[in-house]
């Protein structure tokens, strides 16, 4: 079946309801495909915080922010993109409270701001109370305040629709997508004027994650695939507190509120490599100091973790502020985290890369103003860059509204002035190239199960291209997903019903995969250098003469890659070193 | 231990009736019980089908009956279903909806009675430059019905469901409490309309069934009778 909509929006969590809802109330006819129901996004997993100057605990401004930003970035980040989103962020926030967002409040009755990572009052001299929450679960009520908006808006939602393929004219113009319904099993072709990609983030590829299973980086393979490049994929976030072995997140907003790391000797570990911000340095140096304290031999009882320390902030605090983090430690780890210190190690959090785009969220293909007509993403899966080699805790969040929002007001303008033009042609047989991979893997048999491959995958990228990387991990990391590639084109499923198979659809995603762990490891081994969270022991320092670029990698997805560049945008901030 | 995990099986495609299916699985008491699904699947059924994302209780999507009461997949461990070696752990569908297949039911009419509900701020005024006030207090009648993750486990806990198919039911009702009961709201009228009936508030019979099938443990009754209560005591 074909649907038609002006524009079709390929994901429906913080960003993609963002720019529906943006899109919609500006006169557009939008439709998001999602391949969950977007109550099942994975923004509503983020819990302490969206980040904006509001100014309702201490003095704050939003150039502060910026300048924060930038530094946690380590510089390269573009300062033109980091300022807008700085700017931005108040009207936004107090725009989604105008939804509804229930917030937490303070005395006076504003919204409630706690301490974050890497977030300073005047350049750096102190934590500043900027994070925005609604208890532990931030995320969760962003979401679903959203979704009521845009059940009131009328926006036309595909759910458990699998997007396979992107489709662009010949003229490199985006005229839809093809996507598999999964109640079904039939293919559909949509066809638009303009297509956004808002699919999240690829924490899946990493053994040890707080991503949801639905996080496979589907919207950016998609793009490398229609031969687009994808930018700053080297850097991948790791967050210090995951619950140690599972991976489940513990907000940043615990060590916001009071929490300390302590090693095997009890000691504050954090003091000596942060003296001004301590606990509250930015994500990837404390991850770094974590595993540089269980390499000495500092990890608890001899083990790969550390313990994160809340025992001294009270009950009132952690029921109160940090219910949802309480219950998981409770829950997965039975740790009182009232009165026990609670396990803790580097989780896989977040992608700094992405899908290039202007701060309109258009794509581009190559150097700055290259738009792909019609083409946009937003949020994770996207790449402004806003947070170049690592977001400061409270960004994330940030990122998605804000330029989810922008994505949705340029959509809706970019529709009137193409009111009266016809929607770009669709290829011949659009859905033909989704027919055939569906039709390949389910003609298989005797291949591997797709958990196979996938577990050798998620344990190459987790060794070798993880928090410490060297030229020695990084090619074995190559080598390996040379062959995965393979074993994955092979892989085959027992179930070959129309009905709800979500077997088939793991098998398509191991393809997607793939295509962007390639992008991460060869990314990260290119770029010769330690910048953020990308910490080669081979070569250590930061190198501002060869490698303040941005990387964009270029993929045949037969395992040939290549690369090109782009300028860091600098306006006020020259980079200096980091020191915290 | 190895544990017999015993899993509802239905495929209208293939044309069976539904019917149970046991596997023997491994586990570890701390491993939660989507693990469980997660092995069956991965090792030894791939065709075994059900709903799964964020696996720390938060985006609603494994709600699902687990030895008979309605729960969340990732968010039970097997010890609390299972004691020993040769135990067995039951799963089947949430309780009064179509089954689509396996473990996955229709929400389709789980998100109509949602929808019906107004489920948004309504206020018509033009908003000041910054946030509308409110107070913590304020703030904090509602927080409990924020939690709220739409997965389905106590209006499929609910025997006025199960009896009547109309019935708007614990979550959608719920949910009108959240906005009806928010200082920044003004759409009472309208909603309350929608609930004062016999297939709204008085088909609820403070059974409590809701209060403990909900995963994120939030109040629903209570709630649910403050909105009774307005429902009787306000002029609309």
């Amino acid at each position: 079946m074909i649907f038609s909509h002006d524009v079709v929006i390929v994901g429906a969590g913080g960003a993609g309801l963002m720019a529906a809802l943006y899109a919609r109330e500006g006169g557009a006819d939008v439709a998001v495909v999602s391949k969950l129901h977007p109550l099942r996004s994975h923004t509503g997993a983020a819990q302490g915080g969206i980040g904006a100057a509001l100014g309702n605990e201490e003095e704050d401004h939003w150039l502060w922010h910026a300048f924060d930003t930038v530094k946690g970035s380590d510089y390269v980040g573009d300062q033109d993109a980091i300022e807008i989103m700085c700017k931005d962020a108040e009207r936004t926030i107090i725009e989604l409270e105008h939804y509804g967002v229930p917030f937490s409040r303070n005395k006076a009755g504003r919204i409630s701001q706690r301490r974050f990572g890497g977030h300073t009052r005047n350049f750096g001299e102190a934590p500043v109370r900027r994070a925005c929450h609604a208890a532990d679960r931030t995320g969760h009520t962003i979401l679903h305040t959203l979704y009521d908006q845009c059940a009131k808006q009328g926006v036309r939602f595909y759910d458990e629709f699998q997007v396979l393929d992107l489709l662009m004219t010949p003229d490199g113009e985006a005229a839809g997508c093809v996507a598999y319904e999964i109640l079904t099993g039939e293919i559909h072709t949509f066809h638009s004027k303009i297509v956004c990609f808002a699919t999240g983030g690829y924490g899946r590829a990493f053994k040890t994650t707080s991503n949801a299973h639905a996080g496979t980086g589907d919207g950016m393979a998609m793009v490398l695939r229609k031969g687009l490049p994808l930018e700053d994929m080297e850097f991948v976030q790791f967050h210090p507190t995951g619950l140690y072995r599972l991976g489940i997140l513990i907000t940043e907003g615990a060590r916001g509120e009071g929490g300390i790391l302590r090693n095997s000797d009890n000691e504050r570990f954090m003091e000596r490599y942060a003296p001004t911000v301590k606990d509250l340095a930015p994500r990837d140096m404390v991850s770094q100091c974590i595993y540089k304290e269980i390499r000495a031999g500092r990890g608890i009882n001899g083990r790969e973790y550390v313990h994160l320390d809340m025992t001294h902030v009270g009950s009132d605090v952690l029921l109160k502020k940090l219910p949802e983090i309480t219950t998981f430690s409770r829950t997965y780890l039975g740790v009182d985290p009232i009165q026990q210190p609670i396990p803790v190690a580097p989780t896989c959090h977040y992608a700094m890369g992405g899908i290039p785009t202007n701060y309109d969220s258009q794509v581009e293909r190559a150097e700055r103003g290259t738009i792909i007509p019609g083409l946009y993403a937003a949020g994770e899966c996207a790449c402004v860059s806003v947070h170049g080699a690592n977001r400061l805790g409270t960004n994330s969040l940030l990122d998605l509204v804000v330029f989810g929002r922008r994505a949705g007001l340029r959509m809706a303008r970019e529709i009137e002035e193409r009111r009266t033009s016809p929607k770009p042609t669709l290829p011949d047989n659009p859905e033909q190239a989704a027919r055939d991979m569906l039709e390949d893997i389910l003609g298989r048999t005797n291949g591997e199960p797709v958990v196979k491959v996938r577990t050798d995958l998620q344990e190459t990228m987790m060794k070798n291209v993880s928090v410490f990387r060297t030229d020695e991990t990084m090619s074995e990391a190559l080598v390996d997903l040379n062959q995965i590639r393979a074993r994955a084109a092979r892989v085959s499923v027992r179930d070959k019903g129309k009905r709800f198979n979500t077997e088939l659809m793991d098998a398509v995603e191991i393809g997607f995969m793939v295509d962007y762990a390639e992008a991460i490891a060869a990314s990260a081994h290119h770029r010769t250098e330690s910048r953020g969270a990308h910490s080669r022991e081979d070569y250590p320092k930061r190198d501002d003469g060869q490698w303040l670029k941005h990387i964009l990698f270029h993929s045949d997805q037969q395992g040939g890659f290549e690369f090109s560049y782009k300028d860091v945008t600098i306006t006020r901030f020259q980079p200096k070193e980091r020191k915290y | 231990m190895k544990l017999n995990v015993k899993i509802r099986r239905f495929d209208p495609e293939s044309g069976e009736a539904p019917h149970w299916q046991s596997f023997e699985v491994p586990a570890d008491p701390m491993d939660s019980a989507l693990a469980l699904l997660l092995h069956v699947k991965w090792y030894q059924d791939g065709t075994l089908t059900f709903r799964k994302s964020c696996a720390h209780g938060i985006c609603g999507s494994d709600a699902m009956q687990i030895n008979g009461e309605n729960k969340l997949a990732c968010s039970v461990l097997v010890q609390e279903l299972a004691k020993k070696d040769g135990d067995t752990v039951s799963f089947a569908p949430l309780p009064a909806a179509p089954v689509i297949k396996d473990l996955v039911i229709d929400q389709t009419r789980f998100f109509e009675k949602y929808r019906a509900v107004m489920p948004y701020l309504i206020n018509d005024n033009p908003p000041p430059e910054r946030e509308r006030l409110q107070s913590p207090e304020d703030f904090e009648i509602i927080e409990d019905a924020t939690k709220c993750i739409m997965c389905g486990a106590c209006t499929h806990s609910c025997p006025s469901t199960w009896a009547d198919p109309e019935y708007l039911g614990p979550a959608a009702m719920l949910k009108a409490y959240r906005y009806t009961f928010d200082t920044r709201d003004e759409g009472s009228d309208q909603r309350l309309k929608v609930v004062d009936s016999g297939e709204g508030l008085w088909k609820c019979y403070t059974i409590f069934n809701c209060v403990q099938a909900c995963p994120k443990g939030i109040d629903i009754t209570r709630w649910l009778s403050a909105l009774k209560r307005q429902a009787v005591t306000a002029q609309y």
